[in-house]
């Protein structure tokens, strides 16, 4: 049987990451749940092997309903009547495979039905689903909003809401409005508190991913007058107490099976989550960087499939007489689409268990004060996983995105026909470098790890790791490409003018990226020689990127500004 | 109504991807180079079975198999997607049987199980492809037994409504419990593996497993009666010796061949009788027809 787990082998590499004995130590604490619920793990090895076992599942669904379901959620997409919207048919059966298996809440805790699972292993699942249909990886994924509830809910709201969404009920988090897309601080949706102390929620949502959901978190405007990001709350809107009507759902490019709805709000009854004034401020940006790490997994899985179809395509078809990889100008491309599949994965997986690591310590802060030392580690993780979830967000769905047109333009003219998958793929990847924050914000969320130097101490502490001899001299040009780096952001903060930052924070964060990645790989390639390919092809292409940018930025005249900015 | 279900299931070489090494010199299976799976339709008889029990709250669900004792990886499996417990029959004592002797062997281990409302089974094996066994049990036990079932429902008054899948059309029949069902391929998918029930009893062993693990886990297995898989054995179910494995087992095989089929390319006839006749000569001659 076909299984998107097992015959992929790079999985299993960055789920035996030595980082992951920390992770599962903080998450199980001495494994004292084997006390109490019959499927805990009872120590390190036993945990990993559950995490395995149960991602042979994933692979399993994935690849025997889910993938085969792809094509015919993609022409049925969803649909919208009597103010409901409804998933296409196949959309269906695949949650109800997902719930069959228990793949819901995974990450949540065993007390409110979850399987406790940390980030990295949740994460990978992710990774797993997006390759069999990446719009589908939305409503599975939206599971991850109930870490948001954990985290700011009540014990009394968590006790009512995540056991639901552990039996399979879906999440939806209910953010933008016509007037309020990246710019939330604009959210108009009115939170009204009557007499009794309750919330009723009046307005309109728009560009709702899965908005006819069970289980909604709302963004609303609770103090009135108010009109930036501090009078915001966050809200629970249960669906079974009606309020809430899905006016349309958006006729999109791709991810078709996800219905992306508009809803109105009239009367809504819902409760608060948290403090009030703290919706955008913490809570929102708590969910947000959740569902990027999700978005950045949803790249890759996307990457994945796009690779694969390349690949496959150009071993079987012909033409001069023999398979078109072959031929140089195609055999490079396939490389290049690894390479950067490989490499954004890496930097995923590295991202997910700094994500771990420091909600691990967080939690444990939720039941004892946590020592000196304790509360330093969870600041540096938290750093890392700041500055690690922007990049893998915004360059790990532009790699995407240009994985899915290099795996159209390797099948040539049939690629361009709707007869092959790649399209599908190429219409689906486009979402992922818009959605959960563009590209472009991405690099405004990651720029100032560039200027303090988050970036470039991990740098270093990826280049402290000795090597084996024959990667030496790859580790040798990575040190040379670290001072064009360092090189280029002091030339920048020597400026010393906010636009010419912002003119070029992009390049910037792409030579971070470019070298994160890079060393990422080397370190795989250490542990597996299987990684060296995707590690040489990687670090020439970052090598002319990180030169290519080098030379822009100091050759670049800051009084040539005005060209590019006034229009 | 809760029901006492029995789900009946083999462990079979994978028959469906067949490769030049499958089959020995002698003409038998070559089962170290096919792996061991779930009889597919085994399997969809599971998925009826966990529909019962879903409409059938409190029901509960067993599953039993034949073979052996590696064969609890088929118990296992069952278990991973919903199934209560489980019991391997194994003996070399029934080994080698027919399908006259594993209907006896496996209708004493149902005696043996004794309380029963459904038992449900694959149509047939993909190993032996016989339809037998199943049908046979039901004889043995003297209850009514439906075939080719696509969709098995029970109602309140302890009847099942079985939508059979025919080769020309589609019948629906009533019966009464308890009854024999046999499900064929058409039926759905089994449902995949619980994630919570396979860290649950991924532990789950019969005792000839328990036997090789180190004391530790012995001792772990034995404190937990949900991850003791039976094992029962010939005399244990009171079996017959005559009527189990070689002895028990009429149908002997003659022979096995290994049909190679060799012409690689089609030929042309011309529509003249001469030409008809002349192959049909060859043909009979080369033992491909008569």
């Amino acid at each position: 049987m076909a299984n998107f787990f097992t015959d992929n082998p790079d999985l299993l590499h960055h789920l035996n990451h030595p980082m992951m004995r920390k992770i599962v130590e903080l998450k199980e604490r001495n494994f004292a749940d084997a006390e109490q619920f019959d499927y805990a793990p009872l120590n390190f090895e036993d945990a990993m092997d559950n995490y395995t076992r149960v991602l042979e599942v994933v692979g399993d669904i994935c690849a025997n309903i889910i993938a085969e379901n792809a094509e015919s959620v993609d022409h049925e997409g969803a649909s919208c009547s009597d103010g409901r919207a409804h998933y296409a048919s196949a959309t269906v059966e695949n949650l109800k495979a997902c719930r069959q298996a228990g793949l819901m809440g995974m990450a949540m805790p065993r007390r409110f039905g979850g399987l406790n699972f940390p980030i990295t292993p949740y994460i990978m699942a992710a990774d797993i689903v997006s390759r069999a249909d990446t719009g589908f990886e939305n409503l599975w994924g939206l599971q991850d909003c109930a870490e948001t509830l954990y985290e700011f809910g009540n014990e009394d709201q968590r006790a009512r809401f995540i056991p639901r969404v552990c039996e399979g009920e879906t999440m939806s988090m209910d953010l933008t409005e016509p007037d309020a897309g990246s710019d939330l601080q604009s959210v108009m949706l009115r939170a009204t508190q009557k007499e009794d102390g309750t919330w009723v929620l009046n307005g309109v949502k728009r560009f709702i991913t899965n908005g006819d959901s069970d289980i909604h978190l709302v963004l609303a405007r609770s103090e009135e007058g108010t009109k930036d990001g501090r009078g915001l709350s966050m809200f629970i809107y249960d669906k079974r107490n009606g309020g809430v009507t899905v006016r349309r759902i958006e006729n999109k490019m791709g991810i078709k099976g996800s219905p992306t709805c508009e809803l109105v709000y009239k009367n809504a009854p819902a409760e608060l989550c948290g403090s009030r004034r703290m919706g955008l401020i913490k809570y929102v940006m708590a969910l947000m960087n959740g569902a990027r790490l999700g978005i950045a997994a949803q790249s890759v899985g996307c990457s994945e499939i796009a690779y694969r179809e390349a690949l496959a395509y150009a071993k079987d078809r012909r033409q001069f007489g023999k398979a078109i990889i072959e031929f140089p100008a195609v055999a490079e491309m396939i490389a290049v689409i690894k390479a950067k599949l490989d490499a954004s994965r890496s930097l995923l997986y590295e991202c997910a268990r700094y994500v771990d690591l420091y909600k691990a310590l967080e939690d444990i802060a939720r039941e004892r004060t946590l020592t000196p030392e304790e509360r330093k580690e969870c600041k540096q993780y938290n750093r890392l996983a700041d500055a690690l979830t922007p990049m893998a967000k915004g360059l790990g769905s532009e790699y995407c995105n240009q994985n899915a047109y290099d795996c159209i333009q390797i099948h040539g003219g049939s690629g361009f026909m709707k007869d092959y998958a790649c399209e599908r793929l190429y219409r689906d990847a486009r979402i992922t470098s818009i959605y959960e924050g563009t590209t472009q914000l991405q690099v405004v969320a990651a720029i100032r790890h560039v200027t303090t130097g988050t970036y470039k101490a991990l740098i270093d502490s990826y280049a402290a790791n000795e090597v084996r001899p024959e990667l030496q001299a790859i580790k040798d040009r990575l040190a040379a490409l670290t001072e064009k780096y360092v090189a280029a952001v002091e030339h920048v903060n020597a400026v010393n003018d906010p636009t010419f930052l912002d003119f070029m924070a992009r390049r910037l964060v792409e030579m971070a990226g470019n070298l994160v990645m890079s060393y990422l790989l080397l370190l795989d390639a250490n542990r597996d020689a299987a990684f060296e390919k995707s590690l040489n092809v990687y670090v020439n292409l970052a090598a002319s990127e990180i030169t290519r940018h080098a030379e822009f930025i100091h050759t670049f005249d800051p009084a040539q500004l005005p060209t590019y900015l006034q229009h | 109504m809760s029901l006492n279900i029995i789900v009946l299931a083999k462990q079979v070489p994978d028959t469906r991807n067949v490769g030049k090494d499958a089959m020995k010199e002698d003409g038998t299976i070559n089962r170290a180079v096919l792996p061991a799976i779930f009889n597919p339709e085994d399997l969809n008889a599971l998925e009826q079975a966990l529909r019962l029990k879903d409409a059938h709250p409190g029901s509960t669900i067993t599953v039993l198999t034949m073979g052996l004792p590696k064969s609890a990886e088929v118990i296992r499996e069952a278990i991973f997607r919903g199934a209560d417990c489980g019991i391997v029959l194994t003996d070399r004592a029934l080994g080698g049987a027919d399908t006259l002797a594993t209907s006896y062997s496996l209708s004493q281990a149902i005696r043996k199980i004794g309380n029963y409302d459904i038992i449900l089974g694959g149509r047939q094996a993909i190993d032996g492809d016989t339809a037998q066994v199943v049908p046979q049990i039901a004889e043995k036990l003297n209850i009514p037994q439906v075939t080719y079932a696509e969709d098995v429902v029970v109602n309140e008054e302890g009847k099942v409504t079985v939508r059979r899948r025919l080769e020309h059309g589609i019948e629906t029949v009533v019966a009464p419990l308890p009854c024999v069902v046999t499900v064929t391929g058409s039926a759905p998918d089994c449902r995949p593996r619980n994630a919570k029930r396979l860290m649950k009893y991924k532990y789950a062993v019969s005792p000839s497993e328990k036997a090789k693990l180190a004391e530790d886990m012995q001792a772990f297995v034995d404190a937990r009666a949900h991850l003791q898989i039976q094992e029962w054995g010939a005399a244990f179910v009171e079996a017959d010796p005559a009527q189990i494995g070689f002895p028990g087992s009429p149908t002997k095989v003659k022979n096995v061949e290994s049909v190679v089929f060799v012409a690689k390319d089609a030929r042309r006839l011309d529509d003249n009788d001469a030409q008809i006749e002349e192959l049909i000569k060859e043909l009979i001659v080369n033992h491909t027809i008569g």
